[in-house]
């Protein structure tokens, strides 16, 4: 393996390659299988979508590695990924951004307005007279006018703390403990992989994916409560609405970045990729996890406390 | 893994492209892949053309002639969409794409299989959104904008939604890559003050791609939760607002008309120091105009919105913050011309494209700054005033920088110089038709007739019937630009490498065309 | 003062502004607001052009003279720290002289209290007609309300087959009156999409967000008829529901209101009828074409994919206590909207006996119709 480069080694330009086509027509199945499956027009073209889509991802990232093993990543190539990863992560720090916009502008704006109170309580006072303002709102401004009849009800319970009693029960409550802690065996893994102790990285990295799927099973649990037992669906107003949006869209990058961490830890345990100083396909995966991680905090914040 | 290297063996005896169709599929070649993009950006901008000729058609006169209301609303929709998305930014990508590599000195761009996946993305999304053309409902016709709650209540919005999103993925991914390029793969002793403009403006136009891109995926997400699972953000019963959707989209979209003008600021810059054979007055404060439109793009978002009934407070702020930005745009226009001032000036077409764009860019910042004034705006809003805003900064504007950077670069990519006489010629008839097509447009508008009008009152006609035939004009004259497109790259007399005597930049230092690998070895920049 | 020196801007232009030019400019408008609006409008048209004057004005002479055959050196010089400073401040300063004012003609508009003896108008924007509500003014147990619709007929806008009107596409069956130099609060609000309440001499534009409430006040003070639009697009016959306002005296307006009161007693009365059906088909069709065609076409065929075909369709024919409660309460989260506010209980049984009696739904259905105390009777058993 040829790790060692020189400065004045040059970029490595691919030669033309058929994966980006075929993931493009892979692109085509998902975006009509998906559009399709949400308009109730069957699943199977969204099947074949995921399958090619998540198959040709795949071979690609092999071919990277391959490429990266023959010797012909520069450091400056390397460079490119660091940055390239950087600004992904950004992108995706800009669509929460978005999710927790809404958040904060119906909580601040929309439910007020609605409860008669602050600029525009005219709403309020003519069109939804007995709707009050809390958060989160149990009853849904059309329930509050049409009662049983309404089509869009609030929940019965939410899923806030009910009582310190209860915090032993409180599945947020884990959840941040798991994926807080996930943050730092990931940490851990870098530290050894850096000291060159690839036993030490395996477990670590090992107890991160683990904790990943932990995270991602108690989720779960979390929403079966909620439907089964709590009446909180994602059609229960708002709150619904936000809730499962945020947290859902989470979850999805939890399982994407537990992916991403044990195809890692596959790499370093069964094929013994990485060394010391060169394994940006791990520190990618880590960045990405640490990212996860802030996510949570902010809708630990303001989905479950605030 | 021996296929790897071999073919890395390959790569360094720079033999040219693939032959037939498999080099266009395939090609991770940074040149290719521009000249894919601005292929289909032309190919866009004549549908998207042909459909705004639909529109013109039909408000020739008030009545319906040609088609029912229903139709109209899908061809001012597709308009704006194809013109936007799939016309100006891919033109922009193209020309990135074509240009980043030669002015930094970089062999390629940073990661050229992604480059071309963020091509070919593109033709899946609009191929998505034409599907709905074929189906049950048709093509979308709630406005380029989709406020909700229209569309949460249309057919097909599903694969407006997903095609909206893998054009997001493209833009991100094309962003991503430029942005890298940019940072990484600059020639040694290319500073970042010493970057060319046209490369400046698009390492700024990335950013706010990279920001806001990721937010429009979420406002077409919401969308269709809540069409199809029944979420509540934009539903009053539920809790939430229809004018949430508005806030979301605008924190795109406002960021995104400057998307489609930063890249026009540079090429600009480029031709018009050219022409006038002086360097350009104040590179740094260019530079630093474009940053700070760029961060006060951010924050003007609801200038859109003035008649949604937002607080106070909320007004004055989005007012003054709006009217900030003639500033930054002021020292541009103040800087273009001391670069004019005391210079050699000659008139070639990418000259007089350049200037119009100055002059008729400008007339459009003006209405802008009127519409910023939130109490005028309260008469202008969603009138004919804001569609002629909007076309003197989009097609006078953007649309004439792309075509002042084809002429300009045309020799460069193709290696024949184009001709100078139908150059012009396509000029004086686009600058005229433009200005019969909307000037006459902020008439109407003010007087008061709205906007995604299929029918007017009788009050509007004549000024329609002149915008029309404006519209047609500059329409045909548009078949003369690809005439002399097609024909340069064919046939033409020889260019030189430098070819402009008075051109500046590394991308005049390379063979006319450009060879198909270029700056293998990276040159010194003094 | 300030007036004076608006005449001193404005009387060097003034020959631009024969009546013609008008006709291309904002109007003028009847409000003192509106007034104020023309006057911001005017101010910063006048900076822009200055400005533009100033700017291409160097821009073309230096294109002239420094054209090449005229300059053959050009100079190198790239920066110049005076001029730069100059042109960041003098905008700057341009831009603070634009806002001041417009602040404060903001504030104004903004000021939304309800007056003592103002009157409120609530406003529902509806896919594609508006609806008015006079909060302060009873008829029965219920606020003064009525629908106003586009009148001008298809014929003239659809394939210009007959000569159009002079207010083509700006006429309704009944516009809103309000009294002259009153202060009118219009409460914006929308049944189902978003629309738009804009009336240029007022210069009034807000928005009719479903589930909120905009206001928007005026004080009107010329008498007059007032035509505006909807402003946001609102589907496809976005640009035919017109506003048209009559603006009259206190006197006209106080009997305006008792005509509409004597109107709903005779309604009442009508229900008590005992109706024919070729009573019923003739209002009813007549009904059809104005509420309904829109979507469901005049042969009833609908439009694929957006409306359903009533011809045919089997709760027309079949299903008479089905179709009366589509058309009372409508149909949630489409566009069928609930016509239990805009039909009086007569018109209610015409249209939906139309219906069922026309386009050969009579022979393939069960050919019952619908009489006005059916109406009564859902409205009485689901209240
Ligand atoms: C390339 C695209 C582009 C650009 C560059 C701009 C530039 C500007 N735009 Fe425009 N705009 C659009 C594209 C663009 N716009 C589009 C597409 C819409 C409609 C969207 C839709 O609804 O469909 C829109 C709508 C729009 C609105 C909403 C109108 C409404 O719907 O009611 C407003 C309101 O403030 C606005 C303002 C401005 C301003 C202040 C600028 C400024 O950046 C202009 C600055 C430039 C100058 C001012 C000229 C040069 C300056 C000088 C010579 C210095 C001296 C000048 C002074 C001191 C005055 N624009
Ligand atoms: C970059 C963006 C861009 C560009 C280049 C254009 C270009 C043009 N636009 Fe467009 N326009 C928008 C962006 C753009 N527009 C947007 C965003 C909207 C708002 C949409 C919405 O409300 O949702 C809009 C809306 C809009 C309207 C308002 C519709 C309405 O509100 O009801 C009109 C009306 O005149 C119009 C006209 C035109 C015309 C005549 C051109 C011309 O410049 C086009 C000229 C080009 C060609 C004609 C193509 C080349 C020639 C051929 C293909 C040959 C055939 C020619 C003939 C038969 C003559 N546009
Ligand atoms: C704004 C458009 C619109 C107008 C105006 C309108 N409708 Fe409808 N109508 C619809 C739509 C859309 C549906 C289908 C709703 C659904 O099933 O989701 C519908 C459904 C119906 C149905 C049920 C048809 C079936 O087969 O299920 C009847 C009956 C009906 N409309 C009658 C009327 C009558 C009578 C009028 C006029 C008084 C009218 N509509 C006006 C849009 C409209
Ligand atoms: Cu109602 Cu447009
Ligand atoms: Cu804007």
């Amino acid at each position: 393996m040829n790790t060692e480069t020189t400065s004045h080694q040059k970029y490595y330009v691919p030669e033309s390659s058929s994966i980006p086509i075929v993931f493009a027509i892979a692109m085509l199945f998902f975006g009509v299988g998906a559009a399709d499956a949400v308009m109730g027009k069957g699943t199977t073209l969204l099947f074949i979508g995921i399958a090619t889509v998540i198959g040709t991802l795949a071979y690609w990232w092999s071919v990277v590695i391959r490429e990266s093993h023959a010797g012909l990543d520069t450091p400056q190539l390397n460079t490119s990924y660091v940055y390239g990863m950087a600004w992904f992560i950004f992108s995706e720090v800009m669509f929460f951004a978005a999710f927790f916009g809404a958040l904060f502008y119906i909580r601040t704006f929309s439910i007020s307005w609605l409860g008669g109170e602050g600029d525009k309580g005219l709403a309020g006072e003519l069109l939804w007279p007995d709707f009050e303002a809390t958060w989160p709102p149990m009853i849904t401004p059309e329930e509050s006018l049409m009662g049983d009849q309404a089509v869009t009800k609030g929940p019965d319970e939410s899923m806030y703390l009910q009582g310190i009693g209860s915090l032993g029960t409180w599945l947020p409550l884990y959840n941040t403990v798991v994926l807080l802690s996930s943050s730092g065996t990931v940490h851990f893994a870098h530290m050894a992989l850096k000291d060159n102790n690839r036993k030490r990285f395996n477990l670590w990295l090992g107890v991160t994916v683990l904790l990943a799927f932990i995270f991602v099973i108690l989720q779960a649990l979390e929403y079966y409560e909620a439907y089964a037992h709590l009446g909180l669906t994602i059609s229960s107003g708002v709150y619904g609405t936000t809730f499962f949006m945020l947290t859902g869209f989470h979850g999805m990058h939890v399982l994407i970045g537990g992916i991403f961490l044990a195809t890692q830890l596959t790499r370093s345990a069964g094929y013994n990729h990485f060394t010391d100083k060169e394994h940006f396909g791990f520190e990618a995966a880590s960045w990405y996890w640490h990212f996860v991680d802030v996510v949570w905090v902010c809708l630990f914040l303001f989905v479950y406390i605030l | 893994m021996s296929a790897v290297v071999e073919n890395h063996d390959h790569h360094d005896d720079h033999h040219g492209p693939k032959k037939g169709l498999m080099r266009w599929l395939k090609t991770t070649n940074h040149k290719d892949i521009g000249t894919l993009y601005l292929w289909f950006a032309f190919a866009a901008f004549l549908l998207g053309g042909a459909f705004a000729m639909g529109i013109r058609a039909e408000l020739f006169e008030p009545g319906l002639q040609l088609m029912d209301p229903i139709r109209y609303n899908q061809l001012v929709t597709m308009h704006g969409l194809i013109m936007i998305f799939g016309g100006v930014m891919p033109a922009f990508v193209g020309l990135a794409n074509w240009l980043i590599p030669l002015q930094i000195g970089a062999p390629d761009m940073a990661m050229p299989r992604m480059n071309n996946l963020s091509f070919w993305l593109l033709p899946v999304a609009f191929g998505i959104l034409l599907s709905t053309a074929f189906m049950e409902g048709g093509l979308p016709g709630f406005g380029w904008t989709f406020y909700a709650p229209l569309s949460t209540n249309y057919p097909n919005v599903a694969y407006f939604v997903f095609a909206i999103h893998i054009m997001g993925a493209s833009s991100i991914m094309g962003s991503i890559n430029v942005i890298v390029t940019i940072m990484n793969m600059r020639a040694p002793g290319m500073t970042l003050m010493k970057m060319p403009l046209f490369v400046w403006s698009w390492l700024i136009t990335a950013y706010l791609l990279i920001a806001v891109m990721p937010v429009l995926a979420g406002a077409v997400t919401m969308l269709l939760m809540d069409a199809y699972f029944g979420t509540s953000f934009f539903d009053a019963a539920g809790g939430g607002d229809p004018v949430l959707f508005q806030h979301v989209f605008w924190f795109f979209g406002h960021p995104e008309v400057y998307i489609m003008i930063l890249p026009a600021f540079g090429i600009t810059s480029h031709i018009i120091s050219t022409f006038s054979r002086k360097p350009l007055f104040g590179h740094s404060s260019m530079v630093y105009a474009m940053v700070s439109i760029a961060v006060l793009s951010f924050v003007v978002w609801a200038h859109h919105m003035f008649t949604v009934g937002m607080p106070l407070v909320a007004e004055l702020f989005f007012m003054w913050a709006t009217m900030l930005i003639a500033i930054p745009t002021g020292v541009k226009v103040f800087n273009w011309c001391a670069t004019i001032f005391k210079g050699s000036i000659t008139y070639e077409t990418p000259m007089l494209f350049a200037i119009a764009f100055v002059v008729l860019f400008t007339i459009g910042g003006f209405s802008g700054l009127m519409l910023a004034i939130t109490p005028a705006d309260f008469q202008y809003h969603d009138t004919y005033f804001v569609v002629a805003h909007f076309h003197y900064v989009l097609v006078p504007g953007s649309v004439f920088s792309i075509m002042a950077a084809v002429y300009y670069w045309l020799p460069k990519w193709t290696g024949n110089m184009y001709d100078e006489k139908m150059g012009r010629l396509h000029f004086w008839l686009s600058f005229i038709g433009v200005n019969i097509t909307f000037f006459p447009q902020h008439f109407v508008g003010l007087a008061g007739m709205p906007r995604r009008y299929a029918d007017y009152a009788l009050q509007f006609a004549e000024w329609n019937a002149v915008s029309s035939v404006g519209a047609f004009l500059f329409g045909l004259s548009q078949l003369l630009f690809l005439y002399i497109v097609v024909k340069t790259v064919f046939a033409g007399k020889k260019a030189t490498p430098q070819v402009w005597d008075g051109a500046d930049g590394l991308e005049w230092t390379v063979d006319s065309p450009a060879p198909y690998h270029t700056f293998d070895v990276p040159p010194k920049v003094k | 003062m300030k007036n004076k020196l608006w005449a001193l801007i404005l009387y060097p232009l003034s020959f631009f502004m024969s009546a013609d030019w008008l006709d291309v400019n904002m109007p003028v408008g009847v409000t003192d607001i509106s007034r104020e609006v023309f006057g911001l409008h005017m101010a910063i048209f006048f900076v822009v052009v200055a400005i533009g004057v100033v700017v291409f004005g160097v821009l073309f002479w230096s294109m002239w003279k420094y054209r090449r055959s005229n300059n053959k050196k050009p100079a190198t010089f790239t920066e110049n720290h005076t001029v730069e400073i100059l042109w960041t401040i003098i905008p700057t300063l341009i831009l603070i002289a634009m806002a001041v004012p417009a602040s404060i003609t903001l504030k104004k508009i903004y000021d939304h209290e309800a007056e003592e003896g103002g009157i409120d108008i609530q406003v529902v924007g509806w896919q594609w007609k508006w609806q008015y509500k006079y909060l302060d003014e009873q008829v029965g147990n219920k606020p003064l309300s009525f629908f106003s619709n586009l009148t001008t007929p298809p014929d003239q806008y659809e394939f210009n087959r007959v000569e159009k009107n002079e207010n083509y596409l700006l006429e309704v069956d009944e516009p809103v009156v309000i009294p002259v130099d009153t202060p009118v609060r219009f409460l914006i609000t929308s049944n189902d999409v978003i629309h738009s309440w804009y009336m240029s001499d007022f210069a009034v534009k807000q928005d009719a967000i479903p589930g909120f409430i905009n206001v928007a006040k005026t004080k009107v003070n010329v008498p007059g008829i007032y035509r505006g639009n909807c402003t946001e697009l609102c589907g496809e016959r976005h640009a035919y529901m017109p506003i048209v306002v009559k603006a009259v005296t206190q006197d006209e307006y106080q009997e305006w209101l008792q005509s509409k009161r004597d109107l709903a007693e005779q309604i009442a009365y009508l229900t008590e009828k005992e109706w024919t059906s070729d009573e019923l088909l003739a209002t009813g069709e007549e009904i059809y074409e104005t509420r309904c065609a829109a979507c469901h076409q005049t042969n009833g065929a609908g439009i694929a994919g957006f409306y359903p075909a009533l011809a045919g369709s089997d709760v027309v024919m079949n299903d008479k206590a089905k179709q009366i409660e589509i058309l009372m309460e409508g149909i949630r989260g489409s566009q069928m909207q609930s016509f239990a506010e805009q039909l009086n209980e007569v018109e209610m049984a015409s249209v939906i006996t139309f219906t069922r009696l026309a386009w050969g739904n009579e022979r393939s259905g069960d050919g019952e119709i619908v009489i006005p105390k059916d109406i009564v009777e859902y409205k009485e058993t689901n209240l």
